[in-house]
Protein backbone atom coordinates (compact mmCIF):
# COMPACT_ATOMS: atom_id res chain seq x y z
CA UNK A 1 0.00 0.00 0.00
CA UNK A 2 0.83 3.53 -1.28
CA UNK A 3 -0.05 6.42 0.71
CA UNK A 4 -0.84 8.58 -2.86
CA UNK A 5 -1.66 12.54 -2.94
CA UNK A 6 -4.67 13.28 -4.90
CA UNK A 7 -5.15 16.51 -6.56
CA UNK A 8 -8.12 18.12 -6.92
CA UNK A 9 -7.68 17.05 -2.97
CA UNK A 10 -10.96 17.35 -2.63
CA UNK A 11 -11.93 15.32 -4.85
CA UNK A 12 -14.28 11.97 -3.72
CA UNK A 13 -13.75 10.00 -7.02
CA UNK A 14 -10.07 10.20 -7.30
CA UNK A 15 -10.15 9.65 -3.53
CA UNK A 16 -12.42 6.31 -3.93
CA UNK A 17 -10.34 4.99 -6.97
CA UNK A 18 -6.85 5.09 -5.20
CA UNK A 19 -8.78 3.12 -2.03
CA UNK A 20 -10.15 0.64 -4.94
CA UNK A 21 -6.81 0.47 -6.18
CA UNK A 22 -5.35 -1.31 -2.33
CA UNK A 23 -3.58 2.32 -1.59
CA UNK A 24 -4.14 5.27 1.05
CA UNK A 25 -5.44 8.20 -0.57
CA UNK A 26 -4.03 11.56 1.18
CA UNK A 27 -6.50 14.54 0.57
CA UNK A 28 -8.41 17.21 1.70
CA UNK A 29 -10.81 15.12 4.19
CA UNK A 30 -7.70 13.44 6.31
CA UNK A 31 -5.97 17.14 6.55
CA UNK A 32 -9.59 18.59 7.98
CA UNK A 33 -10.74 15.63 9.65
CA UNK A 34 -8.10 16.37 12.60
CA UNK A 35 -9.09 19.74 12.79
CA UNK A 36 -12.64 18.82 13.33
CA UNK A 37 -11.96 16.03 15.21
CA UNK A 38 -9.68 18.79 17.54
CA UNK A 39 -12.10 19.44 20.90
CA UNK A 40 -11.70 23.03 21.88
CA UNK A 41 -10.81 24.70 18.55
CA UNK A 42 -13.74 27.82 17.83
CA UNK A 43 -12.73 28.98 14.61
CA UNK A 44 -15.61 27.52 11.84
CA UNK A 45 -16.03 26.12 9.51
CA UNK A 46 -12.75 24.51 9.12
CA UNK A 47 -11.64 24.99 12.61
CA UNK A 48 -8.57 26.62 11.37
CA UNK A 49 -7.09 29.03 14.08
CA UNK A 50 -4.22 32.42 13.22
CA UNK A 51 -2.07 29.28 14.79
CA UNK A 52 -2.27 27.53 11.16
CA UNK A 53 -0.79 30.18 8.66
CA UNK A 54 2.11 30.17 11.23
CA UNK A 55 2.41 26.30 10.32
CA UNK A 56 1.67 27.19 6.56
CA UNK A 57 5.42 29.46 7.08
CA UNK A 58 7.25 26.04 6.35
CA UNK A 59 5.75 25.68 2.94
CA UNK A 60 5.30 29.18 2.35
CA UNK A 61 7.53 32.84 3.02
CA UNK A 62 5.90 35.51 5.14
CA UNK A 63 5.14 37.57 2.22
CA UNK A 64 2.41 34.49 0.98
CA UNK A 65 -1.36 35.41 1.74
CA UNK A 66 -2.38 34.06 5.09
CA UNK A 67 -4.74 32.25 3.22
CA UNK A 68 -2.01 30.12 1.20
CA UNK A 69 -0.52 29.57 4.22
CA UNK A 70 -3.31 28.30 6.28
CA UNK A 71 -4.19 26.44 3.23
CA UNK A 72 -0.49 24.43 3.18
CA UNK A 73 -1.45 24.28 6.61
CA UNK A 74 -3.47 21.72 5.73
CA UNK A 75 -1.70 20.60 2.60
CA UNK A 76 2.06 20.36 3.78
CA UNK A 77 2.37 17.43 6.00
CA UNK A 78 0.17 15.59 3.47
CA UNK A 79 2.63 16.31 0.95
CA UNK A 80 5.53 15.50 2.92
CA UNK A 81 3.94 12.15 3.85
CA UNK A 82 3.13 11.32 0.42
CA UNK A 83 4.95 8.53 -1.27
CA UNK A 84 3.11 9.02 -4.76
CA UNK A 85 1.16 11.62 -6.37
CA UNK A 86 -1.81 11.72 -9.12
CA UNK A 87 -2.47 15.25 -10.36
CA UNK A 88 -5.70 15.97 -12.93
CA UNK A 89 -5.10 19.16 -14.59
CA UNK A 90 -7.88 21.69 -15.35
CA UNK A 91 -10.40 19.38 -13.28
CA UNK A 92 -14.33 20.76 -13.31
CA UNK A 93 -15.55 21.97 -10.84
CA UNK A 94 -18.05 19.08 -9.73
CA UNK A 95 -14.83 16.74 -10.07
CA UNK A 96 -12.87 18.68 -7.10
CA UNK A 97 -12.50 22.11 -6.52
CA UNK A 98 -9.15 23.71 -4.79
CA UNK A 99 -9.91 27.03 -3.82
CA UNK A 100 -6.76 29.05 -4.23
CA UNK A 101 -4.78 28.71 -7.53
CA UNK A 102 -1.49 30.01 -5.82
CA UNK A 103 -1.85 27.14 -3.14
CA UNK A 104 -2.77 25.02 -5.89
CA UNK A 105 0.34 25.63 -8.12
CA UNK A 106 2.67 25.29 -5.04
CA UNK A 107 1.24 21.82 -4.03
CA UNK A 108 2.41 20.69 -7.42
CA UNK A 109 5.41 22.38 -6.98
CA UNK A 110 6.21 20.67 -3.96
CA UNK A 111 4.78 17.18 -4.91
CA UNK A 112 7.36 17.31 -8.06
CA UNK A 113 10.41 18.41 -6.20
CA UNK A 114 9.15 14.97 -4.46
CA UNK A 115 10.95 12.73 -6.66
CA UNK A 116 8.15 10.34 -5.71
CA UNK A 117 5.98 8.84 -8.88
CA UNK A 118 3.47 11.50 -10.08
CA UNK A 119 1.06 10.58 -12.49
CA UNK A 120 -0.33 14.22 -14.78
CA UNK A 121 -3.24 13.63 -16.80
CA UNK A 122 -5.89 15.43 -18.23
CA UNK A 123 -9.26 16.11 -16.94
CA UNK A 124 -11.62 13.82 -19.65
CA UNK A 125 -13.93 15.76 -21.69
CA UNK A 126 -15.53 13.22 -23.66
CA UNK A 127 -16.77 9.31 -22.85
CA UNK A 128 -13.72 8.29 -24.67
CA UNK A 129 -11.26 10.32 -22.82
CA UNK A 130 -12.96 9.01 -20.03
CA UNK A 131 -11.99 5.35 -20.76
CA UNK A 132 -8.68 6.59 -20.51
CA UNK A 133 -8.64 8.80 -18.04
CA UNK A 134 -9.77 5.44 -15.57
CA UNK A 135 -7.18 3.56 -17.31
CA UNK A 136 -4.35 5.73 -16.89
CA UNK A 137 -5.18 5.79 -13.57
CA UNK A 138 -5.53 2.49 -12.97
CA UNK A 139 -2.04 1.87 -14.99
CA UNK A 140 -0.04 4.05 -12.25
CA UNK A 141 -1.95 3.17 -9.26
CA UNK A 142 -1.41 -0.96 -10.32
CA UNK A 143 2.37 0.03 -11.36
CA UNK A 144 3.28 1.62 -7.67
CA UNK A 145 2.01 -1.36 -6.31
CA UNK A 146 4.30 -3.67 -8.42
CA UNK A 147 6.83 -1.11 -7.12
CA UNK A 148 6.13 -1.84 -4.16
CA UNK A 149 6.24 -5.85 -4.40
CA UNK A 150 9.97 -5.28 -6.03
CA UNK B 1 -35.68 42.71 18.96
CA UNK B 2 -35.16 44.07 15.49
CA UNK B 3 -34.82 41.40 12.83
CA UNK B 4 -31.00 40.30 11.73
CA UNK B 5 -29.84 42.16 9.30
CA UNK B 6 -27.97 39.82 6.68
CA UNK B 7 -24.69 40.40 5.16
CA UNK B 8 -23.72 38.11 2.32
CA UNK B 9 -20.09 37.09 2.39
CA UNK B 10 -18.18 37.09 -0.93
CA UNK B 11 -14.37 35.87 0.12
CA UNK B 12 -11.27 33.88 -1.14
CA UNK B 13 -9.31 32.43 2.36
CA UNK B 14 -11.12 33.52 5.57
CA UNK B 15 -11.45 30.12 6.48
CA UNK B 16 -7.80 28.88 5.95
CA UNK B 17 -6.63 31.85 7.62
CA UNK B 18 -8.61 31.50 10.57
CA UNK B 19 -10.85 34.84 10.52
CA UNK B 20 -14.01 33.18 9.79
CA UNK B 21 -14.65 33.29 12.82
CA UNK B 22 -13.42 37.42 13.59
CA UNK B 23 -15.77 38.13 10.83
CA UNK B 24 -18.99 36.06 13.06
CA UNK B 25 -17.70 37.91 16.13
CA UNK B 26 -17.86 41.09 14.24
CA UNK B 27 -21.19 40.76 12.86
CA UNK B 28 -23.01 39.42 15.89
CA UNK B 29 -21.31 42.46 17.93
CA UNK B 30 -24.15 44.26 15.62
CA UNK B 31 -26.83 42.20 15.45
CA UNK B 32 -26.35 40.71 12.46
CA UNK B 33 -25.85 37.79 10.55
CA UNK B 34 -22.64 36.95 7.77
CA UNK B 35 -24.28 34.48 5.38
CA UNK B 36 -22.55 32.40 2.07
CA UNK B 37 -24.63 32.75 -0.69
CA UNK B 38 -26.01 29.56 -1.73
CA UNK B 39 -26.09 28.79 -5.34
CA UNK B 40 -25.78 25.63 -8.04
CA UNK B 41 -22.62 24.41 -9.51
CA UNK B 42 -24.30 25.37 -13.01
CA UNK B 43 -24.14 29.34 -11.78
CA UNK B 44 -20.70 28.93 -10.92
CA UNK B 45 -19.76 27.90 -14.33
CA UNK B 46 -21.86 30.06 -15.78
CA UNK B 47 -21.37 33.27 -13.23
CA UNK B 48 -18.04 33.67 -14.05
CA UNK B 49 -17.63 33.17 -17.96
CA UNK B 50 -20.55 35.95 -17.87
CA UNK B 51 -18.71 38.20 -15.92
CA UNK B 52 -15.89 38.04 -18.16
CA UNK B 53 -12.71 38.00 -15.80
CA UNK B 54 -11.32 34.53 -16.21
CA UNK B 55 -9.10 34.28 -12.61
CA UNK B 56 -7.21 30.74 -12.00
CA UNK B 57 -9.10 30.36 -8.54
CA UNK B 58 -11.99 28.38 -8.33
CA UNK B 59 -12.97 30.23 -4.61
CA UNK B 60 -12.81 33.48 -6.49
CA UNK B 61 -14.71 32.01 -9.09
CA UNK B 62 -17.05 31.27 -6.84
CA UNK B 63 -16.55 34.49 -5.33
CA UNK B 64 -17.91 36.51 -8.27
CA UNK B 65 -21.15 33.77 -8.89
CA UNK B 66 -22.45 34.57 -5.83
CA UNK B 67 -22.21 38.31 -6.70
CA UNK B 68 -23.87 38.45 -9.83
CA UNK B 69 -26.82 36.22 -7.95
CA UNK B 70 -26.97 38.87 -5.43
CA UNK B 71 -27.25 41.70 -8.47
CA UNK B 72 -29.68 39.47 -10.30
CA UNK B 73 -31.83 38.98 -7.18
CA UNK B 74 -31.30 35.06 -7.16
CA UNK B 75 -30.57 35.55 -3.44
CA UNK B 76 -31.63 38.06 -0.71
CA UNK B 77 -29.50 39.93 1.53
CA UNK B 78 -29.31 43.05 3.39
CA UNK B 79 -25.72 44.28 2.71
CA UNK B 80 -22.66 42.53 1.09
CA UNK B 81 -18.76 41.86 2.68
CA UNK B 82 -16.31 41.38 0.44
CA UNK B 83 -13.21 39.91 1.75
CA UNK B 84 -10.16 37.84 0.75
CA UNK B 85 -5.96 37.62 1.91
CA UNK B 86 -3.85 40.50 1.97
CA UNK B 87 -1.03 40.81 0.08
CA UNK B 88 -3.01 38.21 -3.33
CA UNK B 89 -3.03 40.15 -6.74
CA UNK B 90 -5.42 38.10 -8.67
CA UNK B 91 -8.36 39.22 -4.97
CA UNK B 92 -7.32 42.19 -5.39
CA UNK B 93 -8.60 43.02 -8.83
CA UNK B 94 -11.63 40.41 -8.07
CA UNK B 95 -12.66 42.45 -5.01
CA UNK B 96 -12.18 45.51 -6.62
CA UNK B 97 -14.09 44.62 -9.82
CA UNK B 98 -17.02 43.10 -7.55
CA UNK B 99 -17.35 45.98 -5.23
CA UNK B 100 -17.92 48.45 -8.65
CA UNK B 101 -20.09 45.75 -9.95
CA UNK B 102 -22.31 45.67 -6.92
CA UNK B 103 -22.18 49.42 -6.67
CA UNK B 104 -23.09 50.11 -9.80
CA UNK B 105 -26.04 47.47 -10.73
CA UNK B 106 -27.59 47.08 -7.09
CA UNK B 107 -29.01 49.35 -4.02
CA UNK B 108 -26.72 47.25 -1.37
CA UNK B 109 -24.33 48.47 0.76
CA UNK B 110 -21.11 46.91 0.05
CA UNK B 111 -17.56 47.18 1.89
CA UNK B 112 -14.41 45.11 0.75
CA UNK B 113 -11.68 44.40 3.32
CA UNK B 114 -8.18 42.56 2.78
CA UNK B 115 -7.27 40.43 5.98
CA UNK B 116 -4.20 39.20 7.56
CA UNK B 117 -4.49 36.01 9.84
CA UNK B 118 -4.17 39.05 12.99
CA UNK B 119 -7.31 40.39 11.84
CA UNK B 120 -9.78 40.17 14.59
CA UNK B 121 -13.53 40.91 15.48
CA UNK B 122 -12.76 44.60 16.75
CA UNK B 123 -10.73 45.64 13.50
CA UNK B 124 -14.22 44.49 11.55
CA UNK B 125 -16.44 46.20 13.93
CA UNK B 126 -16.91 49.81 12.54
CA UNK B 127 -17.08 48.44 8.70
CA UNK B 128 -20.02 45.62 9.98
CA UNK B 129 -21.63 48.43 11.93
CA UNK B 130 -21.61 50.38 9.12
CA UNK B 131 -23.12 47.87 6.65
CA UNK B 132 -25.96 47.36 9.37
CA UNK B 133 -27.05 51.14 9.96
CA UNK B 134 -27.16 51.44 6.40
CA UNK B 135 -29.49 49.10 5.69
CA UNK B 136 -31.37 49.34 9.07
CA UNK B 137 -31.51 53.13 9.47
CA UNK B 138 -32.01 54.61 5.96
CA UNK B 139 -34.63 56.72 7.80
CA UNK B 140 -32.14 58.32 10.23
CA UNK B 141 -29.62 58.44 7.73
CA UNK B 142 -32.28 60.61 5.81
CA UNK B 143 -32.16 63.31 8.19
CA UNK B 144 -31.25 66.47 6.68
CA UNK B 145 -31.90 69.32 9.02
CA UNK B 146 -30.92 69.40 13.22
CA UNK B 147 -33.31 70.20 15.57
CA UNK B 148 -34.01 70.97 19.14
CA UNK B 149 -30.12 71.33 21.32
CA UNK B 150 -28.49 68.15 20.43
CA UNK B 151 -24.48 67.17 21.37
CA UNK B 152 -22.06 65.31 19.43
CA UNK B 153 -18.97 63.96 20.72
CA UNK B 154 -16.30 62.64 18.76
CA UNK B 155 -13.64 60.20 20.46
CA UNK B 156 -10.85 60.07 18.19
CA UNK B 157 -7.71 57.94 18.30
CA UNK B 158 -5.68 61.94 18.19
CA UNK B 159 -7.93 64.48 19.30
CA UNK B 160 -11.82 64.69 21.71
CA UNK B 161 -14.07 66.79 19.37
CA UNK B 162 -17.68 68.15 21.06
CA UNK B 163 -20.18 70.62 19.09
CA UNK B 164 -23.28 71.66 20.36
CA UNK B 165 -26.21 72.45 17.71
CA UNK B 166 -29.28 74.56 18.39
CA UNK B 167 -31.78 74.42 15.55
CA UNK B 168 -29.91 74.00 12.45
CA UNK B 169 -26.85 75.91 13.99
CA UNK B 170 -23.33 75.10 15.71
CA UNK B 171 -23.06 77.10 18.84
CA UNK B 172 -20.23 76.12 20.59
CA UNK B 173 -17.41 73.58 19.42
CA UNK B 174 -14.90 71.40 22.00
CA UNK B 175 -12.09 70.42 20.72
CA UNK B 176 -8.78 68.80 23.26
CA UNK B 177 -5.65 65.76 22.35
CA UNK B 178 -7.34 62.57 23.46
CA UNK B 179 -5.60 61.18 26.74
CA UNK B 180 -7.87 59.17 29.08
CA UNK B 181 -11.39 58.80 26.74
CA UNK B 182 -13.67 60.08 29.01
CA UNK B 183 -11.54 62.79 30.88
CA UNK B 184 -10.72 64.36 27.49
CA UNK B 185 -14.59 64.19 26.54
CA UNK B 186 -15.47 65.93 29.88
CA UNK B 187 -13.76 68.35 28.41
CA UNK B 188 -14.70 69.14 25.12
CA UNK B 189 -18.32 68.66 26.65
CA UNK B 190 -17.61 71.71 28.79
CA UNK B 191 -15.97 73.91 26.54
CA UNK B 192 -18.79 73.40 24.11
CA UNK B 193 -21.48 74.28 26.67
CA UNK B 194 -19.65 76.92 27.55
CA UNK B 195 -19.32 78.60 24.28
CA UNK B 196 -23.10 78.19 23.61
CA UNK B 197 -23.73 78.80 27.48
CA UNK B 198 -25.95 76.25 27.55
CA UNK B 199 -25.69 73.51 30.73
CA UNK B 200 -25.96 69.80 30.24
CA UNK B 201 -29.72 69.45 31.00
CA UNK B 202 -30.71 71.82 28.70
CA UNK B 203 -29.27 68.83 26.14
CA UNK B 204 -32.07 67.25 24.50
CA UNK B 205 -30.04 64.31 22.65
CA UNK B 206 -26.72 62.95 22.92
CA UNK B 207 -24.87 61.20 19.63
CA UNK B 208 -21.47 59.86 20.24
CA UNK B 209 -18.81 58.52 17.69
CA UNK B 210 -15.27 57.89 17.21
CA UNK B 211 -13.26 54.96 18.53
CA UNK B 212 -14.42 55.82 21.83
CA UNK B 213 -18.08 56.16 21.52
CA UNK B 214 -19.18 53.42 23.15
CA UNK B 215 -17.58 54.10 26.51
CA UNK B 216 -18.72 57.93 26.13
CA UNK B 217 -21.93 56.86 25.27
CA UNK B 218 -22.76 54.90 28.47
CA UNK B 219 -21.10 57.55 30.43
CA UNK B 220 -23.22 60.57 28.99
CA UNK B 221 -26.47 58.29 28.38
CA UNK B 222 -26.24 59.17 24.25
CA UNK B 223 -29.21 58.33 22.39
CA UNK B 224 -26.96 57.07 19.52
CA UNK B 225 -23.93 55.82 19.59
CA UNK B 226 -22.57 55.28 15.89
CA UNK B 227 -19.02 54.55 14.02
CA UNK B 228 -17.98 57.26 12.24
CA UNK B 229 -18.18 55.67 8.46
CA UNK B 230 -21.69 57.04 8.38
CA UNK B 231 -21.63 59.54 10.98
CA UNK B 232 -19.35 61.55 8.90
CA UNK B 233 -20.49 60.80 5.74
CA UNK B 234 -23.66 62.72 6.79
CA UNK B 235 -22.17 65.71 8.52
CA UNK B 236 -19.45 66.03 5.29
CA UNK B 237 -22.76 67.00 3.34
CA UNK B 238 -24.49 68.71 5.48
CA UNK B 239 -21.65 70.70 6.35
CA UNK B 240 -20.62 71.17 2.19
CA UNK B 241 -24.55 71.58 1.53
CA UNK B 242 -24.32 68.64 -0.68
CA UNK B 243 -27.00 66.50 0.55
CA UNK B 244 -28.22 65.36 -2.53
CA UNK B 245 -26.54 63.57 -5.58
CA UNK B 246 -23.19 61.77 -4.79
CA UNK B 247 -20.17 62.93 -3.33
CA UNK B 248 -16.75 61.15 -2.41
CA UNK B 249 -15.43 61.75 1.66
CA UNK B 250 -12.39 61.94 2.45
CA UNK B 251 -10.88 61.45 6.05
CA UNK B 252 -7.65 61.19 6.80
CA UNK B 253 -7.53 60.80 10.25
CA UNK B 254 -5.10 60.03 13.57
CA UNK B 255 -4.73 56.37 12.87
CA UNK B 256 -6.51 55.37 9.97
CA UNK B 257 -8.39 56.75 6.88
CA UNK B 258 -11.60 56.65 5.74
CA UNK B 259 -13.08 57.16 1.53
CA UNK B 260 -16.57 56.83 1.12
CA UNK B 261 -18.98 57.12 -1.70
CA UNK B 262 -22.09 58.73 -0.69
CA UNK B 263 -25.19 59.25 -2.54
CA UNK B 264 -27.75 61.47 -1.12
CA UNK B 265 -26.05 60.86 2.19
CA UNK B 266 -25.69 57.59 2.77
CA UNK B 267 -22.40 55.73 2.16
CA UNK B 268 -22.59 52.99 -0.89
CA UNK B 269 -18.96 51.86 -0.97
CA UNK B 270 -15.90 52.50 1.67
CA UNK B 271 -12.78 51.69 2.50
CA UNK B 272 -10.93 52.59 5.75
CA UNK B 273 -7.18 51.83 7.42
CA UNK B 274 -4.85 52.13 5.55
CA UNK B 275 -1.19 50.28 5.66
CA UNK B 276 0.60 52.19 7.99
CA UNK B 277 0.34 55.11 9.77
CA UNK B 278 2.69 56.50 7.34
CA UNK B 279 -0.16 57.62 5.30
CA UNK B 280 -2.04 59.51 8.10
CA UNK B 281 -2.49 62.50 10.36
CA UNK B 282 0.06 61.06 12.71
CA UNK B 283 2.68 61.03 10.42
CA UNK B 284 2.00 64.53 9.66
CA UNK B 285 1.79 65.20 13.30
CA UNK B 286 5.00 64.30 13.38
CA UNK B 287 6.86 66.20 10.66
CA UNK B 288 5.50 69.24 12.09
CA UNK B 289 7.49 68.13 15.26
CA UNK B 290 10.41 67.52 13.39
CA UNK B 291 10.36 70.65 11.91
CA UNK B 292 9.86 72.74 14.93
CA UNK B 293 6.28 73.76 14.34
CA UNK B 294 2.73 73.10 15.78
CA UNK B 295 0.68 70.96 13.60
CA UNK B 296 -1.77 74.15 12.61
CA UNK B 297 1.74 75.88 11.28
CA UNK B 298 2.30 72.96 8.76
CA UNK B 299 -0.15 73.49 6.27
CA UNK B 300 0.82 77.02 5.30
CA UNK B 301 4.67 76.06 5.40
CA UNK B 302 3.81 72.96 3.30
CA UNK B 303 2.10 75.73 0.57
CA UNK B 304 4.99 77.60 0.58
CA UNK B 305 7.45 74.25 -0.41
CA UNK B 306 7.60 72.46 -3.55
CA UNK B 307 6.91 68.59 -2.87
CA UNK B 308 8.39 67.41 -5.65
CA UNK B 309 11.92 68.49 -5.08
CA UNK B 310 12.14 65.75 -1.89
CA UNK B 311 11.56 62.31 -2.14
CA UNK B 312 9.81 61.20 0.59
CA UNK B 313 8.33 57.16 1.07
CA UNK B 314 5.44 57.21 3.95
CA UNK B 315 4.14 53.70 2.99
CA UNK B 316 5.53 52.84 6.44
CA UNK B 317 6.07 55.76 9.16
CA UNK B 318 9.38 54.43 9.66
CA UNK B 319 10.42 54.63 6.30
CA UNK B 320 8.42 58.21 6.18
CA UNK B 321 10.76 59.21 9.19
CA UNK B 322 14.02 57.72 7.46
CA UNK B 323 13.10 59.83 4.06
CA UNK B 324 12.22 62.96 6.40
CA UNK B 325 15.59 62.43 8.44
CA UNK B 326 17.28 62.01 5.36
CA UNK B 327 15.96 65.13 3.61
CA UNK B 328 16.61 67.58 6.28
CA UNK B 329 20.00 66.06 6.66
CA UNK B 330 20.75 66.52 2.89
CA UNK B 331 19.62 70.51 3.55
CA UNK B 332 16.42 69.99 2.34
CA UNK B 333 14.36 73.48 3.16
CA UNK B 334 11.79 72.92 5.55
CA UNK B 335 9.31 74.04 3.60
CA UNK B 336 9.85 71.75 0.91
CA UNK B 337 9.59 68.28 3.57
CA UNK B 338 6.60 70.33 4.92
CA UNK B 339 5.35 70.11 1.42
CA UNK B 340 6.63 66.61 0.51
CA UNK B 341 5.74 64.82 3.66
CA UNK B 342 1.69 66.07 2.77
CA UNK B 343 2.17 64.46 -0.74
CA UNK B 344 3.10 61.28 0.42
CA UNK B 345 0.12 61.29 2.36
CA UNK B 346 -2.14 62.10 -0.61
CA UNK B 347 0.04 59.86 -2.47
CA UNK B 348 -0.87 56.97 -0.40
CA UNK B 349 -4.23 57.50 0.29
CA UNK B 350 -5.10 57.68 -3.09
CA UNK B 351 -3.15 54.75 -3.61
CA UNK B 352 -4.14 52.36 -1.44
CA UNK B 353 -7.53 53.39 -0.40
CA UNK B 354 -9.33 55.54 -3.43
CA UNK B 355 -9.09 52.70 -5.80
CA UNK B 356 -11.26 50.83 -3.95
CA UNK B 357 -14.12 53.58 -4.27
CA UNK B 358 -15.38 55.62 -7.13
CA UNK B 359 -14.63 59.21 -6.77
CA UNK B 360 -17.34 61.12 -7.52
CA UNK B 361 -17.18 64.68 -7.51
CA UNK B 362 -17.42 66.98 -5.40
CA UNK B 363 -15.02 65.31 -3.03
CA UNK B 364 -15.68 66.80 0.53
CA UNK B 365 -12.21 66.61 2.61
CA UNK B 366 -13.11 66.24 6.75
CA UNK B 367 -11.11 66.21 9.79
CA UNK B 368 -8.58 67.74 11.76
CA UNK B 369 -6.27 67.18 8.17
CA UNK B 370 -8.59 68.64 6.24
CA UNK B 371 -7.08 71.86 7.84
CA UNK B 372 -3.41 71.06 6.61
CA UNK B 373 -3.85 73.23 3.27
CA UNK B 374 -0.28 71.34 1.54
CA UNK B 375 -2.31 68.12 1.96
CA UNK B 376 -6.05 69.33 0.67
CA UNK B 377 -3.83 71.03 -2.24
CA UNK B 378 -1.80 67.34 -2.61
CA UNK B 379 -4.89 65.93 -2.99
CA UNK B 380 -6.78 67.88 -5.32
CA UNK B 381 -3.46 67.90 -7.90
CA UNK B 382 -3.96 63.91 -7.41
CA UNK B 383 -7.30 63.89 -7.97
CA UNK B 384 -7.35 66.47 -10.28
CA UNK B 385 -10.20 68.10 -9.25
CA UNK B 386 -11.10 70.90 -6.87
CA UNK B 387 -11.71 69.65 -2.98
CA UNK B 388 -14.25 71.10 -0.96
CA UNK B 389 -13.29 71.90 3.13
CA UNK B 390 -16.55 72.59 4.49
CA UNK B 391 -16.77 75.02 7.39
CA UNK B 392 -16.23 73.57 10.66
CA UNK B 393 -14.58 70.54 8.66
CA UNK B 394 -12.65 69.52 11.63
CA UNK B 395 -15.67 68.85 13.92
CA UNK B 396 -17.38 66.34 11.48
CA UNK B 397 -17.65 63.48 13.87
CA UNK B 398 -19.58 65.83 16.30
CA UNK B 399 -21.81 67.33 13.36
CA UNK B 400 -22.54 64.53 12.32
CA UNK B 401 -24.02 63.18 15.32
CA UNK B 402 -25.29 65.97 16.66
CA UNK B 403 -27.22 66.23 13.70
CA UNK B 404 -27.90 62.63 13.62
CA UNK B 405 -29.04 62.39 17.43
CA UNK B 406 -31.84 64.93 16.89
CA UNK B 407 -34.06 61.97 15.20
CA UNK B 408 -34.13 61.08 19.00
CA UNK B 409 -35.56 63.94 20.26
CA UNK B 410 -39.19 63.14 18.98
CA UNK B 411 -38.43 59.07 19.33
CA UNK B 412 -37.70 58.73 15.14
Amino acid sequence: MVKVFIYPATSLILSDMVARFGHEPLGSAIGIRERIQTPGFESPPLQITPEEPKKGLKWAAVEVPSGVRGRMAVYGPLIEEAEAAIIIKDPDYAFGCMGCARTNELIQFHLRNKGIPVLDVAYPTSDEEGVGFVAAVKEFLTGLKMEESA
Amino acid sequence: MTEKVRIAQLSCGPEYSGVQKEIYDAASMVDAEVFFPDIALSDVQQGFSEFGLDVRSPDLKLAIARAKALVEGRIDADAVFIATCFRCAEAAIVRNELRRYIHENSALPVVSYSFTERTTSGTLLTRMEALTTIARRRALLAREVQEGITLGIDSGSSTTKAVVMKDNEIVGTGWLPTTEVLKSADGVVDLALQEAGLRLDDIEAIGTTGYGRYLIGKKFNAQLIQEELTVNSKGAVYLADRQHGPATVIDIGGMDNKAISVQDGIPGTFTMGGICAGASGRFLEMTAKRLGVDITELGPLAMKGMGNTVPMNSYCIVFGTQSLVNALAEGSAREDVAAAACHSVAEQVFEQQLQEVDIKEPVIMVGGTSLIQGLVRAMGELLQTEIVVPPHSQYIGSVGSALLASGYIRGE
